[in-house]
């Protein structure tokens, strides 16, 4: 399966490591190519045409990828460097894809580096996301540390467009410190709006920081939680993602209403390279979302 | 009579190849390469390991003089049939860099007739096996093309091959098939089966012919062969019988995906982990093994990327690094992941046991770990499960 090629129409620094880019689809100019068939070389301008996906061939149409879900990821690629998983950091979008990418390697050191007009080579959506329709009519939790937020972004936005259907809806981000704090004028604006709780904690504080300071899970206490209906979303440091289930679990709320984000190598993302294998699972075809009452007993066995 | 078992003189093997060759098959079966049979291309009977045996022991693996004129008197070869299938190293697709664009060109995509001579019970299962990788659902033997080619490039490679199978006359001591169901006769999963008989005795040499495909039906009906005798079904019945007295080691396959799921802290791990050398010598002799490395392997000054999926193993430290450090970093939890795998979670993914009883990781493991002992062992221990929500058994109907 070859990458679709769209065009970095944005690149914005998040901080020091971490870049949002946004993705626009090529456009079809009538060569009428369907270059998901394998053989054959496709033509393929840069911001122009794209191998195109089977079912939109009009001129002058997106030739994008199928729209992407919260949770989900694509594979992201850099011409002669290679690819990395990356989840939406938005979803919803006419066609265009945005990626929040933490410079961590090889690969996101490239995609990191990509300006306006570059070329990243796009394959997904890949996996099972977030399961949001179990929340609605529930209150829910969610959990982001670190970059971990990114995923959880598009869960946000989805809860705002549709606030009434779910009940009391809280946010905590733990960050190592306030200067790491992924979309904090975000964060901020749905801070003051009040339409959801948000509570941030950093355990690295500066001088200036006026907020919580410790791991996430030190924030949980401090949400009322009425267990029997509380769905929660967790996305981080596997090691955080134990202790915030653990905690909720405590208070009452079952294993199987929390969802976490898994990470694995990945590598083929259609659950033939082998690599992101946890049991039975491929993470990238069966995750990465799973529940807790899932994983749980796999996390539990070291090195599995 | 168009059923019945027919009879090949074994001096007739030649113009089976020379069928095969008007059809415009490309021939690959067993030959003699470097002290070892392996699979490769060969267009007459003289390139088969005629007259060799051989002797396969945990660690060691030797060719042997038979003493008499068979043609595929030893067990399952050293090489694979996967290699010609899911290849060591393929170019997925390739990009070139062109102006302001990108072209996309297709990987290696060789489309040849093939057929696949002298193929045995665990390696039709283990193409089988894979099939459901790569295709997605069982490729139907002999009809052809797999249903769903999910993966081109394996579908390419595997698209209308002839099976001309044999059912295997000379298990080595490392062999289970019968363990695992998938031999030693090959019933009806290929288009011929052949049973050797007599090779010991020159004039009454021959080969027991039983097409099972029109394919099958078709070249044996260009060869005119004789209808077999009951003294002919007789013989094949003695060799399967005997394959199966000869079996070499047994593996108890009762509930095993169930019991392996709950041993993840074994102690035995330990005790493997002290002699495992994790060379991932074991998944490379694997019929069915399939983990590769997808990377790019560009030549920036030529401006052209390579999409390359190479063959790699669970027990090598990278496959599943991830920013910051590798999950499995023992060789403890690389050879559990291994073992459980082919054992227990291939049920889970693919519905069927990712071991076929073949025994090559056995014999080419360096230091003698016998898959089959691992699993007895396992069985004795006393270990408890991890905890109670993971010990319920046979939830997914596991056992065979």
């Amino acid at each position: 399966m070859r990458p679709v090629l769209y065009t970095v129409t944005s690149a914005k620094r998040e901080m020091a490591s971490t870049m949002t880019i946004t993705l626009e689809p090529p456009r079809q100019v009538g060569i009428g190519q369907t270059g998901a068939a394998e053989p054959g070389a496709a033509q393929v301008g840069i911001a122009q045409t794209g191998v195109a996906q089977p079912g939109a061939a009009e001129p002058g149409a997106a030739q994008g990828l199928v729209p992407i879900a919260p949770g989900q990821f694509n594979m992201l690629w850099s011409w002669g460097v290679g690819e990395a998983p990356i989840s939406a950091s938005q979803s919803g979008l006419d066609g265009a894809l945005v990626h929040t990418v933490r410079d961590v390697g090889g690969v996101t050191k490239a995609l990191c580096a990509k300006q306006p007009g570059d070329v990243v080579g796009v394959r997904g959506p890949f996996g099972r996301g977030w399961d949001i329709d179990t929340a609605r009519g529930q209150d829910l939790i969610v959990v982001g540390g670190g970059i971990g937020l990114a995923p959880l972004r598009p869960v946000v936005h989805t809860i705002l467009a549709s606030r009434s259907d779910f009940g009391r809806v809280a946010l905590v981000v733990g960050a190592r410190s306030a200067a790491e704090l992924l979309f904090r004028s975000e964060l901020d604006c749905w801070w003051r709006d009040r339409a959801i709780t948000v509570r941030t904690i950093v355990d690295r504080p500066s001088r200036d920081w006026h907020g919580s300071i410790g791991i996430v899970t030190n924030e949980l206490p401090r949400l009322e939680i009425d267990p029997g209906r509380t769905v929660v979303m967790v996305c981080g440091p596997e090691v955080m993602m134990r202790f915030v289930a653990l905690n909720l679990i405590e208070r009452g709320v079952a294993p199987e209403a929390i969802q976490v984000s898994l990470e694995r190598n990945m590598q083929c993302a259609v659950g033939q390279c082998g690599h992101c294998q946890l049991a039975g699972y491929f993470l990238c075809r069966d995750g990465p979302v799973l529940t807790w009452e899932v994983a749980r007993p796999l996390l539990e066995v070291r090195e599995l | 009579m168009s059923n019945r078992p027919l009879v090949m003189a074994a001096h007739d093997l030649g113009a089976l190849f020379g069928v095969l060759a008007d059809d415009g098959y490309e021939v690959l079966g067993p030959t003699v390469h470097d002290g070892a049979i392996v699979i490769e291309a060969i267009t007459q009977p003289s390139q088969l390991p005629r007259g060799w045996g051989d002797a396969q022991e945990p660690g060691s693996y030797r060719l042997v003089e038979r003493g008499d004129g068979a043609y595929f008197g030893f067990a399952a070869p050293a090489g694979t049939w996967k290699r010609h299938l899911f290849e060591p190293r393929a170019v997925l697709w390739r990009s070139r860099r062109d102006g302001d664009g990108v072209v996309f060109e297709p990987g290696e995509h060789v489309r040849r007739r093939r057929a696949f001579l002298g193929i045995r019970g665990c390696d039709l299962a283990a193409i089988a096996v894979q099939d459901r990788v790569f295709c997605g659902s069982p490729a139907k033997s002999g009809s052809g093309s797999p249903r769903r080619s999910a993966d081109p490039v394996y579908g390419a490679k595997r698209e209308g091959i002839l099976f001309i199978g044999i059912n295997c006359s000379d298990p080595a001591s490392t062999c289970f098939c019968t363990s695992m169901g998938t031999g030693p006769a090959i019933g009806e999963r290929a288009d011929l089966s052949l049973t050797e008989l007599d090779p010991a005795l020159p004039d009454q040499h021959r080969f027991l012919v039983h097409a099972t495909t029109d394919r099958g039906r078709a070249i044996a009906a260009r060869m005119n062969l004789a209808v077999a005798t009951d003294r002919d079904l007789a013989s094949a019945t003695a060799v399967r019988d005997g394959a199966i007295a000869s079996m070499g080691r047994s593996m108890d396959t009762e509930d095993l995906p169930a019991r392996l799921r709950e041993a993840a802290e074994d102690p035995r791990w330990d005790d493997v982990a002290r002699r495992c050398l994790s060379c991932g010598n074991c998944t490379m002799a694997c019929p069915t093994c399939f983990c590769a490395d997808v990377s790019d392997q560009p030549d920036v000054a030529a401006g052209v990327d390579e999409r390359v999926r190479e063959w790699a193993s669970c027990f090598q430290l990278d496959h599943s690094y991830l920013h910051g450090g590798s999950v499995r970093v023992s060789t403890k939890a690389r050879y559990r992941q291994w073992m459980t795998h082919k054992l227990s979670t291939w049920w889970d993914q693919f519905g069927v046991s990712g071991c076929v009883g073949c025994g090559r990781c056995i014999t080419f493991c360096p230091v003698g770990i016998d898959i089959t002992e691992e699993v007895r062992a396992i069985r004795a221990s006393k270990s408890v499960p991890l905890e109670e929500g993971t010990a319920e058994t046979g939830e997914k109907g596991h056992s065979r």
